[in-house]
């Protein structure tokens, strides 16, 4: 590994070392299926409805259930206030997510229906999408949607030439020593270990990015165990 | 792994391995593997494995009791939404009397609301029938919306809870099992009262015990546990 500039984290955390999670099921009764997912000082909550019937019809698939994300951040969720509705950046978080949830759900049983998942971030500090996508996939578990398996999400980068996982606001957005910083999220299915979304924001060599995704898959091992506690000790509550 | 009784799995989780295991409902296999396919409850019966979701929203299942709202009528008969993905289809033929195809909205009108029987689910839709006792409109009384996942609390072990409402406040009541209760009884009052006790189990599913406290609740209200009249004796609510 070179030596870089950036030797030590501003978290005081480790360069593996994700920040701490927690989650819980079932935060919005009045919904099919909720969840939140909260790392460090992101917070995101999902909600799920349906599946129901898609309006308007020339939307509708007659062979297969549509799922339909969307993506927001609170006006509040940053120091400065961010303009609430539909924006670049979150109709296109939205379209990735989608995709990446889109993998492992099965709505074949479901046809002409759409499954709305909305996930609001009331809370950021980098890695908004895959806290969003943790637990969007809670949810839909929780809505009793069948699914191949769950996914898992983690965003991992390099910081200089040092390779970290799981960057906050200030290694993500306000690092620019040396090489700056890149910042890589991806979602990991939980069973085929497969890759279900990837992106890549900055620079990066081959074999570096082959270490990060190492570091992703062995973190996303971590987020599937706080995603399974939180779904099996549901204790029956709510809805 | 080996699956416990009862136990909670998630989606891609392995429940049994081995090729003599039968996938069920909720479940599918990979290799040698029955994994879990939705989020739910595991029951192995013998060699047959499925999962039962515990959350999320109604799914019609045949022979399920249903409480719906009719909102279309069509040439051979009625389009009712219980609450599920599609609507139900109720054809003329599955009512109990003759029907006039010119005057359909004289036995059921827009907005009406109706117990039926889930008599086929495929994947376009379910179809549904109120030809037999204890099936048909609902002319009075209140209908209030629990959700699916309380039913089997507010029925109770082979109907008793629905049994001890009933006898406590004299109502007559159907637990749809799409999460819709029809209350109908003498009064408002008694009604209102049914709704509290219903109310009140739907607050407590996850307790143990819940027969004790739900006894307790319906004396602190003023009323007997005991046996009280019962106005009609043949609804079904009392079946899972």
């Amino acid at each position: 590994m070179a030596k870089g500039l950036y030797t030590k984290r501003n978290s005081g955390r480790k360069m593996d070392e994700v920040r701490p999670m927690s989650a819980k099921v079932g935060i919005v009764p009045s919904a099919d299926g909720s969840a939140m997912f909260e790392t460090g000082k992101t917070r995101a909550i999902a909600v799920v409805r349906g599946p129901r019937t898609l309006h308007p019809q020339h939307l509708q698939n007659a062979q297969t259930g549509i799922l339909r994300v969307s993506y927001g951040m609170m006006p509040f969720s940053v120091s400065d206030r961010i303009r609430p509705g539909p924006n670049r950046r979150s109709e296109e978080i939205s379209k990735v997510s989608e995709w990446a949830l889109s993998s492992v759900v099965d709505l074949s049983g479901f046809p002409n229906t759409v499954v709305d998942v909305f996930i609001q971030i009331p809370q950021a500090d980098a890695g908004t999408r895959v806290a969003g996508l943790n637990a969007a996939a809670m949810a839909l578990a929780h809505a009793g949607i069948p699914m191949k398996e769950m996914v898992s999400a983690i965003g991992v980068g390099k910081i200089d030439k040092t390779l970290v996982v799981d960057l906050d606001k200030y290694e993500d957005s306000d690092y620019h020593e040396g090489e700056g910083s890149t910042d890589i999220p991806v979602v990991v299915t939980s069973r085929t270990k497969n890759v279900a979304l990837l992106q890549l924001d900055g620079k990066i060599s081959i074999p570096e990015f082959k270490e990060t995704m190492e570091m992703a898959k062995k973190a996303c091992n971590e987020i599937l165990k706080v995603q399974m506690e939180a779904l099996k000790n549901i204790g029956g509550s709510n809805e | 792994m080996v699956a416990e009784k009862r136990q909670i799995v998630i989606p891609g989780e392995t429940i049994v391995s081995g090729n003599e295991f039968l996938p069920g409902d909720g479940v599918y296999r990979d290799g040698d593997d029955v994994v879990a396919g939705v989020y739910g409850i595991v029951n192995v019966f013998e060699k047959h494995v499925r999962v039962s979701p515990i959350s999320g929203a109604y799914y019609p299942r045949r022979g399920n009791t249903i409480i719906g709202t009719i909102v279309d009528i069509t040439f051979n008969g009625w389009l009712i939404d219980f609450g599920g993905a599609q609507n139900a289809f109720l054809p003329v033929a599955e009512v109990p009397r003759y029907i006039n195809k010119n005057e359909m909205q004289e036995f059921l009108d827009f907005g009406e609301s109706v117990i039926i029987k889930v008599w086929d689910v495929k994947s376009r839709g379910v179809d549904v029938s109120m030809k037999m006792r204890g099936y048909g409109k609902i002319g009075g009384g209140m209908i209030i919306s629990v959700g699916p996942n309380k039913v089997p609390r507010i029925i109770g072990k082979e109907g008793s809870m629905v049994k001890l409402i009933k006898g406590a406040t004299g109502c007559d009541i159907t637990v749809g099992q799409n999460g819709k209760v029809w209350i109908y009884g003498k009064d408002t009052d008694s009604e209102v009262t049914a709704r509290k006790i219903i109310e009140f189990i739907a607050d407590n599913v996850t307790v143990a015990g819940l027969t004790k406290k739900v006894e307790n609740f319906i004396r602190e209200l003023g009323l007997k546990t005991g046996s009280v009249e019962i106005i009609a004796e043949d609804t079904d609510g009392g079946e899972q």
